[in-house]
């Protein structure tokens, strides 16, 4: 047994940094990071010396300061005798709650109409391919802006739903007698509790103890449901026979909801016109409907498109297996195809929720104020602390960001192909 | 036993009848119909709500397009016109003002007697992108395509002649000495020197090269201020520019995020998903507010400069995962194969990787160049006229114009229709042209 040579002992030339292949990759992390420690070193005393210019100093206390405006659609209690802080939060409810519903309208209106276009009725596949690429097409400020001039332009003034006492007629009606758009306000119907269990005072915002018994309730029947299914699983897996579960499903999950709201006396309240105005009911401003509905239609388009390659992408073999083994139309969807066809759905899915959470930052087109207007609008022009205000901004869409790009990870983890 | 009965049959049909045409009710627009519209329940259903709303659609706009006025002075005289033609109460377009001010709704502020320079810039555009994206058009013009920025710049925003001459020269430089050492030094050292020298000619010479020759020879186009930019001629410079720039950038930021070098690949992830995470109009505002504080003291340039260099860095970011999934989407098998040829890190990715990457990629790079283009409407929020709103809201300030709202929003929301439409409907016939089924 031969043992190889050594390789001939040369001293290390200086050469070698640049030409042999075990030290290239070290020289140029090297250089990289000397290239990009020196410019971010640079943009810093640039900041430095210009704040001194400026006579400026980089702190966060004008958040404690007295905002002094006032914020049309705050969801938690907020005046303007409170800081700038609270009012970042107002901004910040806002853009979570516009993105959050305009997410959930978006997914059903995608669903609705990328099902629609691999219909086979030919009029109806078109009229849904005229949607989507009508919406993708066009900027989302256009949809924005559509809608805000719709509801200020062509909507009717609160007093069009008057009844005219001669006539006993009015010249708007509402939308299944329950929705009103007018030029300064939507009027929908608010949930009404005849009996009161009183509200949690947290420091956040007062949470309705009604509504908070109502959740509980149906997190522990959802609970119940669950552990009632596993049952269920591990009969069938020991007998073969599978006992009857979905009406048992179905009172667990419904009856003790019904039952505690029927106890707390729930009634919808609906809008009612008292003299100039909608009394009852929830009166929600015109710029977040216009928001919640150009961010909602436009998104929808794409998602639209990602179920339909979704669907697509599933082999035609599947559905005639899953029919040659006897299942019917709608066990083959939901046990064979669905599941295939959300792995390929649910990563775009998350991009485009990322999306709209970004683009509801064009809520400046309409001035609905959530985090751009609150902290990156008036807070920065009334303190005129722009380094501040936008680098809190920044750091705040991007912990946004990063955790809906978590959470849905975290799901798609749970669906994706188990490789064994 | 069976074929004797056909002797003994009598009579034997020995001609073909001739070929009927199917019953009237499977056959032409009947069957279509019944295959199509109405084959089942749910499916009659779908095509009378579909007839229902295309109906209601139709009564509800057609009269308003139909009684559209061209020939007016101002929303008032327009209302005047079409009550006078169609009754009261009639409702109509007003073309009107798309009429009298379509020049600004396509260049903004630009001064009149100057639109033949954007028009040329954007015809030169189609002769300098044409060898790329055609195959029928000679490949000779590809030479035009590295000198044209530099003369769409110098077209749109005019000044001395030399500018644009000079800092080509600079990159010309940075080139003849990348080739000229390659050989004997190897493309690292010869990519940094040339990269170092044509810095050093940027920092200090171009300005006194430029400075001396106009002073000698003076010459070239009336400037216009970045102000006078404004509709489509802001949309499209900052479009096509962020796109030019953004697909190199994006390239090696995918590169990059690949690497084998922690330290490269962690200062990619950083920029790509700090970019990604945040809105571009936050990024606006940086451009428009922050960038003066991260530059020396008294530096200030161009605000549409400034917000390309954003926009670039934003398309980017989302160019730079589009090929990092093409990238990834390659098979182990090629990267081997360029190693066993012994293709150095650089011609392996020039030769093999990157050519089947982009090819992949194609799809998700035009339509981050579609959302780019149509997220430069954004740029109204940092005080630039953008054709969506920024011009529209100008047209409206006019007392005459006061309250028209849909005709701008028809006009412009199809033209960027048109555009997008174009872009989308190209990438699809690229990736049929270069489909290769035997990979």
């Amino acid at each position: 047994m031969t043992s190889a040579p050594d390789a001939p002992e040369q001293g290390f030339r200086l050469s070698q940094l640049i030409y042999d292949t075990r030290y290239r990759s070290l020289t140029i992390q090297a250089i990289v990071f000397i290239l990009v420690m020196g410019g971010a070193a640079w943009l810093v005393d640039n900041v430095i010396q210009n704040l001194n210019d400026l006579g400026k100093d980089f702190n966060f206390s004008f958040l404690g300061q007295r905002a002094g405006y006032d914020i049309g659609n705050a969801i938690i209690p907020y005046n303007n005798d409170m800081s700038h802080g609270r009012a970042l939060l107002v901004g910040l409810i806002n853009t979570l709650w516009v993105s959050f519903l305009g997410c959930v309208a978006a997914t059903i209106i995608g669903i609705f109409v990328g099902v629609l276009r691999l219909s086979k009725n030919w009029l109806v596949a078109r009229l849904m391919t005229v949607y989507v690429e009508v919406f993708r097409n066009i900027p989302v400020l256009l949809w924005i802006l559509v809608a805000i001039a719709l509801l200020t332009d062509v909507a009717p003034s609160p007093n069009a739903y008057k009844v005219n006492q001669q006539t006993g007629e009015a010249q708007a009606s509402m939308l299944l007698d329950s929705v009103a758009f007018t030029n300064r306000y939507t009027a929908i119907p608010s949930v009404h509790f005849d009996r009161s269990l009183g509200s949690l005072d947290t420091a956040l915002a007062p949470i309705s103890l009604n509504f908070l018994a109502l959740v509980i309730v149906l997190i522990a029947s959802i609970w119940v449901n669950k552990r009632m299914l596993t049952h269920a699983a591990k009969v069938q897996e020991s007998t073969g026979v599978r006992p009857t579960m979905w009406w048992k499903s179905a009172l667990v999950l419904i009856a003790p909801v019904v039952i505690l709201a029927i106890a707390l006396g729930i009634n919808p309240e609906e809008p009612q016109i008292k003299g100039f105005n909608f009394t009852g009911g929830t009166n929600v401003s015109n710029s977040f409907v216009a928001l919640w509905l150009g961010l909602s239609l436009y998104t929808a388009a794409f998602i639209a498109e990602i179920v339909r390659a979704g669907i697509l992408a599933i082999s035609k073999g599947q559905t005639e297996a899953a029919f040659a083994l006897g299942l019917r139309a709608n066990r083959t969807m939901s046990l064979v195809i669905l599941p295939q066809a959300l792995r390929v759905i649910i990563p775009p899915l998350i991009s485009q929720y990322l999306n709209l959470t970004k683009n509801s930052s064009l809520a400046i087109a309409v001035g609905y104020l959530e985090l751009r207007g609150t902290l990156g609008g008036i807070t920065l022009n009334q303190t005129g602390r722009e380094l501040e205000a936008i680098t809190l901004m920044m750091l705040i869409y991007l912990a946004i960001s990063l955790s809906i790009s978590g959470v849905m990870n975290v799901y798609n983890n749970r669906v994706k192909l188990k490789e064994r | 036993m069976s074929d004797t009965q056909a002797h003994s049959v009598a009579y034997v049909r020995d001609t073909m009848l001739p070929q009927q045409p199917a019953p009237a009710g499977q056959s032409g627009a009947v069957q279509w119909l019944r295959e199509n519209l109405f084959s089942g329940w749910l499916n009659t259903l779908l095509t009378l709500l579909g007839v229902a709303l295309i109906y209601t659609l139709v009564m509800h706009f057609l009269p308003w397009f139909l009684h559209g006025v061209w020939d007016a002075n101002s929303i008032k005289e327009c209302r005047t016109i079409i009550t006078d033609r169609y009754g009261e109460g009639a409702t109509g377009a007003c073309w009107a003002v798309i009429r009298e001010r379509w020049h600004q709704f396509i260049f903004g502020f630009y001064p009149p007697e100057l639109y033949w320079r954007p028009i040329l810039t954007f015809l030169l555009l189609f002769v300098a992108v044409g060898p790329l994206l055609f195959t029928w058009v000679p490949r000779v013009l590809a030479w035009f395509t590295p000198v044209y920025p530099f003369l769409a710049v110098w077209l749109l925003w005019g000044g001395s002649g030399w500018t644009p001459i000079m800092i080509f020269a600079g990159f010309v430089l940075g080139a003849a000495i990348l080739l000229l050492l390659s050989p004997r030094l190897g493309s690292i050292m010869a990519f940094s020197i040339g990269a170092f020298v044509a810095i050093l000619y940027f920092l200090f010479v171009v300005g006194l090269l430029i400075g001396g020759l106009q002073a000698i020879l003076p010459w070239g186009l009336e400037s216009v201020d970045s102000a006078k930019f404004g509709g489509f001629l802001l949309a499209i410079t900052l479009g096509v520019g962020g796109i030019m720039m953004s697909l190199p950038l994006g390239i090696v930021l995918a590169l990059g995020r690949q690497s084998d070098m922690p330290l490269v690949k962690g200062f990619s992830v950083v920029f790509i998903e700090f970019i990604r995470g945040v809105p571009l109009i936050t990024l606006l505002f940086v451009a428009s507010l922050l960038l003066n504080y991260f530059l020396p003291p008294g530096t200030n340039f161009d605000i549409i400069l400034r917000v390309m260099i954003l926009v670039t860095f934003f398309a980017a970011a989302y160019i730079a995962e589009v090929i990092r999934g093409g990238l990834a989407a390659l098979p182990r098998g090629q990267y081997e194969a360029a190693d066993a040829l012994g293709l150095d890190y650089w011609k392996a990715q020039r030769l093999i990787i990157l050519p089947q990457a982009l090819k992949i990629s194609i799809p998700g790079i035009v339509s981050t160049f579609i959302g780019m283009f149509k997220d430069t409407t954004l740029v109204v929020f940092v005080g630039l006229f953008d054709p969506l709103k920024g011009i529209p809201d100008f047209i409206r300030a006019d007392f005459n114009w006061k309250g028209i709202y849909w005709e701008p929003f028809i006009f412009v929301g199809a033209i960027f229709f048109i555009l997008n439409f174009a872009m989308s409907r190209y990438s699809m016939s690229l990736e049929r042209r270069l489909q290769r089924d035997n990979h």
